[in-house]
Order: structure tokens, then C-alpha cells, then sequence
């Protein structure tokens, strides 16, 4: 049966996570259709056609999609869901927001932020902050999933010319109205999709330090991204946060800067290439999944990478 | 105003959890167990909003086992005023535990419900959005903060991009972020209160729902290790190693 991807766009960005959502679902099937909930409706789907391997866009409209709000969009997922077998959605915030709310309208046990397709109705995803990977088969007749995005590979775009088709009517109801949303403006690359993530930790002492992190992220072309216990101290905002109740990323290589290596920020990056620690403590558990560490002051050694390069 | 706070039992965040030999799951005997700690977040806000006059009662319910009455009492020294058990053999998934604490709304009629957004054993991420929409309720999710209105709340989300507030109406499903609150201890004297408050025994078939799993666990194993690293001296030969023996930088 075929697959439906539920695409997180904006406008006519697609985000990192949508194009790996798509090849998981070419894993499981090859007739894929996306459908686009974007209130830049055409700007959307005119992306989402130019995703290879994707046979048709299915474009909702109405004013119900001002917003985003899942209270809105669940019921137009679930008209557009009808003779599908999988329904897929990234697993970032707006996946997470969404899809639970879509399976109990359906009647089924989502699996959520699986990191590998084993068959039709098997899946791979980590718990206990990846700590362990547990494979689970699913005997809903329907299956509703959210993928993580570094787990698989980007689908290609543009360069596909799936077709276009008008799809459901998303009303707007009172019940949840959209207020604000305040979104961190950075020149940098995303968290999710950077090549290079440098991140600080409590070691770093304050929020004004960071601004050591980020001379090496300008230098590098880095995102520059925390861990939980420098969110809780107040250094920087959360969407910084790597970790299991924060972002996951796998770049090519990740620096952690002052960062201890507790459990639940090694979930956020342990799949990453190459991992490099900065550390004063020697005994910290982050050197333990670090290729290459580095004993000492993080004043120091950070501004002589950053004259070494 | 009532508030309903759903809260679980889970292994303690500081556990090293470690994955049976033979697959079929992780090692809980003798295992510290805690309440998952985004529930925390969830009781702390209930009883400040309970200490600011704005609620008026707040009963803590629990899903799960026989020591799921543990989790319970300790909502309970936060200042909780009852608590609920729905007693079952293993910790149902996301799903049945909607179903259930819909049951519970059902009987309680609170206005606000308000869980943590995911629990560190499966992290699933699911059981607040699942209820809302089973009660046909607004949902507030991954709150950062919660302002409570005339009939209404505003919630202030934890996004990828940043921050979102909403305004949604009550009755309402909210779930929690880390930034949220900080939770408090449970000071002596309500952890002595909360040995004489009282505890609702009640079980799945109260409510007519049937927690029995969609998802089959095949196995359960280790991530693979990744290889043992290298000190290196000095930030010269690491940038050295990443830009010659590496091609990064």
C-alpha cells in the first residue's frame, strides 16, 4: 500500500527532515505521495513535487492552516489518510505536536522517531535516551510514524516532478487560536542540518562566553548548540538544546565544549562522525564516546583553535 | 478550577539502564525508580497555580503497577490533594493511557490536564497530544509557560525555530518543558501529610478500556560502541587531524 508523508515545509523550504522523512517512505514502498500543510500552500507544494521518487502532492487549503495548529490540521490528515497503509511525519516539534494527536484520532499506537525500516510493519527506534534500541512490530492496520531526521539520508530534490493535487479543506476552529511566534534569528545554519555543531556546556560559566563558541562557529561555518544543564543554568534558550528532550543531531563533527557527557546529551549526538571533547576533567564520561579529546581550559584552548585555523 | 496531573513511574534519570541478555528488554529489578521528571514539572506547576488561589483542587493520577502508589504519594508531598491508580500489570502504551486518563476527565471534569511531554523510558512523546484528541480538547504542548486566563489559556511553546504562544480554551491538555518550572523538594512536613491522603484503587475495566499492546517488542538491544578515542596534546594537532587526516575543515 502506498505511503503518505505529512511534510513539515516552510513556504518553499524543505526542511532536512521532511526530505529523510521521504526515504524512509521509499523504504517502504515505492508509490509515495506527500501531503503539504502550509498556509504558503503553492510556494509549498511546488517544492514538494520536485522531491525524486515522490509520485504526487497533495495540497490542503483553507484557512485553517494559518498557524499550524494540530487542533486544525488533524482532521484534514485524517481525510487524506484514507487508503494508505503508513502515514510518515519528521520527528521534530511540529511532527511531534501533530501526529499523536492524528493516530488517537485513528485508533493507533504511533511509533515514534524510528531510526530504521526493517519491513513493512518492523521498526527501529531508540529508548532510554538511545541507551538501548528496541525493534517493534506494529499490528495496527494502519501505521503512523515519525522518523528521525538523521537516521536516514535526504531524498533529493529538486529534480522529481511528481503532480499536484488539490487535497483537503483544513477549517479553522476556535477552540485554539494562533498568538505569536518568536524565532531565533541566527546567520548561522540550522542545528538539525549543519555539517559542523559546536556545543557548550555548564563549563562555559555564563551566556556571555558563549560568544567564544560562536567565534569558532563563524570561523567553521557551525551551528552552535548546548546541552541541557547550560539551558537550565540559563546560558541560552532551549532550542539550543542537544539532547534527548532537546534536538538530535549526527553532523560530520561535533565539538563539545565544556560539556560533561551525561546520558541525555549523549542521545542527542553520539551518532555524529567524528566527536571531539573539550574537557578540564579527564575522568568526564563525554571522552568516552569522543574520538578526540582534549584536556584543559576551554578559555584557552578554544581561542587557539580558533588561531590555528 | 480542577487540575488533573498525570504522572509516572519510570527509571530514575541517573540509572545507567542496561539491556537484558536475552533482548527482551531493559534490567528494572533493583533499579531506582523515579517519577519521570517532565511529570515533576507537571505537579509543580499544578501546585503553584493551586498556592496562587487559582486551582482549587489537584488530584494526581498513575498508570501502571502496584508501586506506581510510590509516584503517587510523592505527587501527593508536593501538595497534591488525592491521587488516582489505575492499576495494571505492565506500563500500557501511550495510547491505553490516553483512553484511561480520558475515563478519569470523564469522572473528574477537570479544567486543565497537564502531563510532562514525553517520559525518559520510551520517549515516546505522545500521551497529551493523544488525549486531547480523544477528549476533542485543545492541546498546549512542550509549554514553557503557562498563563491562565478568563476561560482561556495561553501557552508558550518550545518550537525547533524558537518560541510560539498559543491561546487555547479551557478545558485543556497542556504538557510540559523543561523550562517550564523548577521543581521543588518535598518538604518533611507534606511528605508526612501525604501518608493520609487518599488513593482512588482503580482498574482498566472501570473505564472500559482494553490495554492490551498494539506493538509487539521483537527485541531490545545495545546501540553499537563506537570505536575507543585518542588524546591529543594540543589544539594544533587537532586541527591538524581534522583538516589533513580527515578532510573536515
Amino acid at each position: 500500500m502506498a505511503v503518505l508523508v505529512i511534510a513539515e515545509t516552510d513556504g518553499a523550504n524543505l526542511p532536512r527532515g521532511t526530505l529523510a522523512t521521504v526515504t524512509a517512505a521509499l523504504a517502504l514502498d515505492s508509490e509515495v505521495d506527500v501531503l503539504v500543510l502550509d498556509e504558503n500552500a503553492d510556494a509549498a507544494a511546488a517544492a514538494a513535487s520536485g522531491i525524486v521518487g515522490v509520485r504526487s502532492v497533495i495540497k490542503a487549503g483553507g484557512p485553517g492552516l494559518a498557524g499550524g495548529l494540530a487542533e486544525n490540521l488533524t482532521p484534514a490528515v485524517v481525510e487524506a489518510a484514507a487508503g494508505y497503509g503508513h502515514l510518515l511525519a519528521p520527528a521534530g516539534t511540529w511532527g511531534k505536536n501533530l501526529m499523536p494527536r492524528v493516530a488517537a484520532s485513528m485508533d493507533v499506537q504511533q511509533i515514534s522517531d524510528i531510526t530504521e525500516v526493517i519491513d513493512a510493519e518492523t521498526f527501529v527506534r531508540p529508548i532510554y535516551a538511545g541507551n538501548a534500541l528496541a525493534t517493534v512490530r506494529s499490528r495496527d492496520p494502519v501505521k503512523i510514524i515519525t522518523v528521525r531526521g538523521t537516521a536516514f539520508a535526504v531524498a533529493e530534490a529538486p529534480g522529481g516532478s511528481a503532480s499536484v493535487t488539490d487535497g483537503p479543506e483544513v477549517a479553522a476552529h476556535d477552540s485554539a487560536r494562533f498568538v505569536s511566534r518568536e524565532l531565533s534569528q541566527s546567520d548561522r545554519p540550522e542545528l538539525a542540518g549543519a555539517r559542523i555543531v559546536i556545543s557548550g556546556g555548564r563549563g562555559m560559566g555564563s551566556g556571555e562566553n558563549f560568544e567564544l563558541l560562536d567565534r569558532l562557529a563563524d570561523k567553521l561555518g557551525a551551528a552552535v548548540g548546548a546541552s541541557r544543564a547550560a539551558v537550565d543554568a540559563g546560558y541560552v534558550p532551549n532550542d539550543f538544546q542537544v539532547g534527548q528532550t532537546g534536538k538530535v543531531v549526527a553532523p560530520e563533527l561535533y565539538i563539545a565544549v565544556g560539556i560533561s557527557g551525561a546520558i541525555q546529551h549523549l542521545a542527542g549526538m553520539k551518532d555524529s562522525k567524528v566527536i571531539v571533547a573539550i574537557n578540564k576533567d579527564q575522568e568526564a564520561p563525554i571522552f568516552q564516546v569522543a574520538d578526540y579529546g582534549l584536556v584543559g581550559d576551554l578559555f584557552k584552548i578554544v581561542p587557539e583553535i580558533v588561531d590555528a585555523l | 478550577m480542577k487540575i488533573l496531573v498525570a504522572v509516572k513511574r519510570v527509571i530514575d534519570f541517573n540509572v545507567r539502564v542496561r539491556v537484558l541478555p536475552d533482548g527482551s528488554g531493559v534490567e528494572t529489578d533493583n533499579v531506582k525508580m523515579s517519577m519521570n521528571p517532565f511529570d515533576e514539572i507537571a505537579v509543580e506547576e499544578a501546585i503553584r497555580l493551586k498556592e496562587a488561589g487559582t486551582a482549587a483542587e489537584v488530584v494526581a493520577v498513575s498508570i501502571g503497577p502496584a508501586r506506581c502508589q510510590e509516584t503517587i504519594r510523592t505527587a501527593l508531598a508536593f501538595g497534591c490533594d488525592r491521587g488516582i491508580h489505575v492499576e495494571t500489570d505492565q506500563p500500557p502504551e501511550p495510547l491505553a493511557v490516553a483512553k484511561l486518563l480520558a475515563g478519569v476527565v470523564a469522572v473528574e471534569n477537570p479544567s486543565l490536564v497537564i502531563l510532562g511531554k514525553q517520559a525518559i523510558d520510551d520517549d515516546s512523546n505522545q500521551t497529551g497530544q493523544m488525549l486531547a484528541a480523544l477528549l476533542g480538547w485543545p492541546q498546549g504542548t512542550f509549554a514553557s509557560e503557562l498563563v491562565i486566563g478568563d476561560g482561556a489559556f495561553d501557552v508558550t511553546r518550545e518550537i525547533d525555530g524558537g518560541l510560539e504562544t498559543i491561546s487555547i480554551n479551557a478545558p485543556a491538555v497542556v504538557t510540559t518543558d523543561l523550562r517550564l518550572n523548577e521543581p521543588r523538594y518535598p518538604s518533611l512536613p507534606g511528605i508526612m501529610k501525604a501518608k493520609r491522603k487518599p488513593i482512588e484503587a482503580r482498574t482498566p475495566a472501570d473505564y472500559g478500556v482494553d490495554v492490551a499492546p498494539r506493538l509487539e517488542t521483537v527485541s531490545v538491544a545495545e546501540p553499537p560502541p563506537r570505536p575507543p578515542g585518542r588524546m591529543l596534546d594540543s589544539a594544533a594537532e587537532l586541527v591538524h587531524i581534522l583538516r589533513e587526516e580527515k578532510g573536515i575543515l
